[in-house]
C-alpha cells in the first residue's frame, strides 16, 4: 500500500463536494496548504475542518498557454477564505471577475479530475 | 561570510537558440575557459558547485576537465532562487579552508530541449501528483506562478504595463550595444513593448518575460590570498547572502498577509548592507534577477534604491540607464542579453568591476547582484 500523503484528506474530502483543511488540535488555527505539523505553534496533532467555502477575490491573472492557441484560457483567482486561508482556484463565471467580489466553492469536472472551482454572489 | 574569497574566473559559450551539442560539452567549454581565465591549471581546482535543476554530473565535468582530486561538492536548491547562493557556500567552502578554487557552473539548452516557459508534461490537471493546489488550476509556467503573485504589488502601486515597458526598452537599449547578447544591435521601442501578446493578462506581455537560452556560463571562486597572486583586478566577495522567511513559499507565495510587502528581500538587503559596511548610495553597479519585468522596481525598493512604490519613477526617470544613479542590467539582463539561469548578470558584475564590460560604468569599485532569495555585494579591490 502506498504511502499516506499530508494531502490525501483534502482531495478525499473533494470527491465528497467538501472543502476542508487541516486545524490544529493544540492551538486550533487553521492551516493551507497542508503540512505535517502547525506552522504557528509545532504541533503535530490535527483534525479535518470542513470550510464554509466562502471568500472573497484577492487577486487574479489569465491563464493562457504560453504558446499554443488556448480555447479554454483559465481565469486564476487568489481567493480569501472566510477562515482565513488563502486558495488558488478558478472563477466559473469569469465575466464577474473582480477584486473584492464575494464567492462560493462549487465542485467541477477539469481535464477529468474534481476541483473546488468558485463563482461570485450577488448577496453573500 | 567575511570577504575572504574572490571571483577570480569567468568563461562561458556563445548565447544560441539551438546549440545543435550536448549541454555537458557547453558546461565543459565554459569551466576550461573559466579555469584558463583565473590563471589557473585544471589541478588546481578541487570544489564544484551547482544548483538544482543543473543535468551535469559532477563527476562527468570533473572527467572532462582533468580534476585529479574533487574535495568539495555541492548543490543550492530551489533552481534560481538559490543561483546566487552558489557563490555564499563556494566562498564559505575556500574561506573555510574546504577547497582552495571553487569551479560553479550553470549549461543547459533551456531553448531547443527542456523549456522552463513551457507547461510541465506532468502539469495536466488529470495528474495532480505534484503542486496538486497550483497546476491544475492553470499555474504551469513560471510566468502564470509569477504573474498572480506580482499583481497586488502593480495594483498596489498603480505600475502600468507602460511602467514595465519602460525597463524592458532600457534593458534592450544595453543589450543592442553588448555584442554578447542575443538583442544585439536590436534595440526596442516602447511601442513595440506594448504591441506585444500578453502571456499572463494583465500582468505580462511576451516581452516582459525573460528569454530562454542555450549555453553555459563558468566562475571559479578562489581564496583572496590565492585571488592576490593573479594579474587581473581582484573582484572580492564583500557578502553573500540567503535569505528566506518564514511563512514564504517557493515561487508559490501567496500566503503571506499583504503581498506587496517583500518581507524577505527587505530582510536579506539589510543582512547584506550589515555584512559588507556599504550602503546603496556606494553601489555602482547593479544586476537584478528579472526573470519578468516588474521584479526590477519591486527589487530597487527591496534593496533601498527608492522607497515602496518609487521604483517606476526611477526607471521612468532614466536613473538605472546609462549614467543614471544606479545602472542596472548593464548587459541587457535576462531578458537582453541571455538567461543562462540568472548566471550571466553575474559574469556582466565581474566585468563591470574589471572595466571590461561592453557598457563599462566608468570606475565601477562596487557590484550588488540580487535575486528575491539570495544577493552578494562585489568589490574591486
Amino acid at each position: 500500500m502506498p504511502a499516506k500523503r499530508d494531502q490525501d484528506f483534502f482531495w478525499e474530502a473533494v470527491d465528497r463536494s467538501e472543502l476542508t483543511a487541516q486545524q490544529c488540535s493544540d492551538c486550533e488555527k487553521r492551516r493551507h496548504p497542508p503540512a505535517p505539523a502547525c506552522p504557528h505553534c509545532g504541533s503535530q496533532h490535527f483534525t479535518i475542518s470542513r470550510l464554509s467555502g466562502s471568500g472573497t477575490i484577492h487577486s487574479w491573472i489569465i491563464s493562457c498557454h504560453p504558446t499554443l492557441p488556448d480555447p479554454n484560457p483559465k481565469t486564476v483567482i487568489l481567493v480569501d477564505l472566510a477562515e482565513g486561508l488563502r486558495f488558488i482556484s478558478n472563477l466559473i463565471d469569469a465575466e464577474n471577475i473582480r477584486i473584492g467580489a464575494p464567492v462560493t466553492v462549487e465542485f467541477g469536472e477539469v481535464n477529468g479530475r474534481r476541483l473546488p472551482l468558485f463563482r461570485t454572489v450577488k448577496n453573500p | 561570510m567575511t570577504g575572504q574569497a574572490a571571483i577570480t574566473g569567468i568563461g562561458q559559450t556563445e548565447f544560441t537558440k539551438a546549440s545543435g551539442r550536448t549541454v555537458l560539452s557547453q558546461c565543459v567549454e565554459a569551466s576550461t575557459k573559466a579555469i584558463r581565465d583565473a590563471g589557473l591549471e585544471p589541478a588546481d581546482i578541487d570544489g564544484i558547485i551547482t544548483y538544482t535543476f543543473d543535468t551535469n554530473d559532477e563527476i562527468a565535468v570533473q572527467r572532462s576537465l582533468r580534476i585529479p582530486e574533487l574535495r568539495w561538492t555541492s548543490r543550492t536548491p530551489f533552481g534560481g532562487e538559490l543561483s546566487y547562493a552558489t557563490f555564499q557556500l563556494a566562498a564559505a567552502a575556500v574561506a573555510s579552508g574546504a577547497a582552495n578554487h571553487v569551479l560553479i557552473y550553470r549549461a543547459f539548452n533551456e531553448r531547443s530541449e527542456a523549456r522552463f516557459g513551457q507547461p510541465n508534461a506532468n502539469a495536466q490537471a488529470a495528474d495532480l501528483e505534484q503542486r496538486e493546489f497550483y497546476r491544475g488550476f492553470g499555474l504551469n509556467t513560471p510566468a502564470q506562478v509569477y504573474g498572480l503573485w506580482y499583481r497586488p504589488y502593480l495594483d498596489r502601486y498603480g505600475v502600468t504595463s507602460a511602467d514595465l515597458g519602460a525597463y524592458v526598452v532600457q534593458a534592450r537599449d544595453y543589450a543592442a550595444t553588448n555584442p554578447l547578447a542575443w538583442f544585439h544591435n536590436r534595440p526596442l521601442t516602447l511601442e513595440e513593448h506594448q504591441a506585444s501578446r500578453w502571456i499572463v493578462e494583465p500582468v505580462l506581455r511576451k516581452l516582459d518575460c525573460c528569454m530562454e537560452t542555450d549555453g553555459g556560463i563558468a566562475f571559479i571562486v578562489s581564496f583572496l590570498s590565492h585571488a592576490r597572486a593573479s594579474t587581473r583586478p581582484v573582484v572580492r566577495i564583500l557578502a553573500a547572502e540567503q535569505l528566506w522567511l518564514h511563512g514564504s513559499e517557493v515561487m508559490y507565495n501567496y500566503y503571506q498577509p499583504d503581498l506587496t510587502a517583500q518581507a524577505s528581500t527587505e530582510r536579506l538587503a539589510a543582512n547584506l548592507w550589515r555584512a559588507s559596511g556599504l550602503s546603496p548610495a556606494e553601489i555602482d553597479v547593479m544586476t537584478i534577477y528579472e526573470n519578468f519585468s516588474p521584479i526590477v522596481p519591486m527589487s530597487l525598493e527591496a534593496y533601498g534604491f527608492c522607497k515602496p512604490g518609487e521604483g517606476r519613477e526611477l526607471i521612468n526617470s532614466g536613473g538605472i540607464g546609462r549614467g543614471g544613479v544606479i545602472p542596472v542590467n548593464t548587459n541587457g539582463g535576462l531578458l537582453g542579453e541571455a538567461y543562462i539561469h540568472g548566471l550571466n548578470n553575474v559574469t556582466e558584475a565581474v566585468r563591470q568591476l574589471r572595466g571590461s564590460a561592453a557598457n563599462q560604468v566608468a570606475g565601477a569599485r562596487t557590484a550588488l547582484v540580487t535575486g528575491r532569495h539570495c544577493a552578494m555585494l562585489l568589490a574591486r579591490e
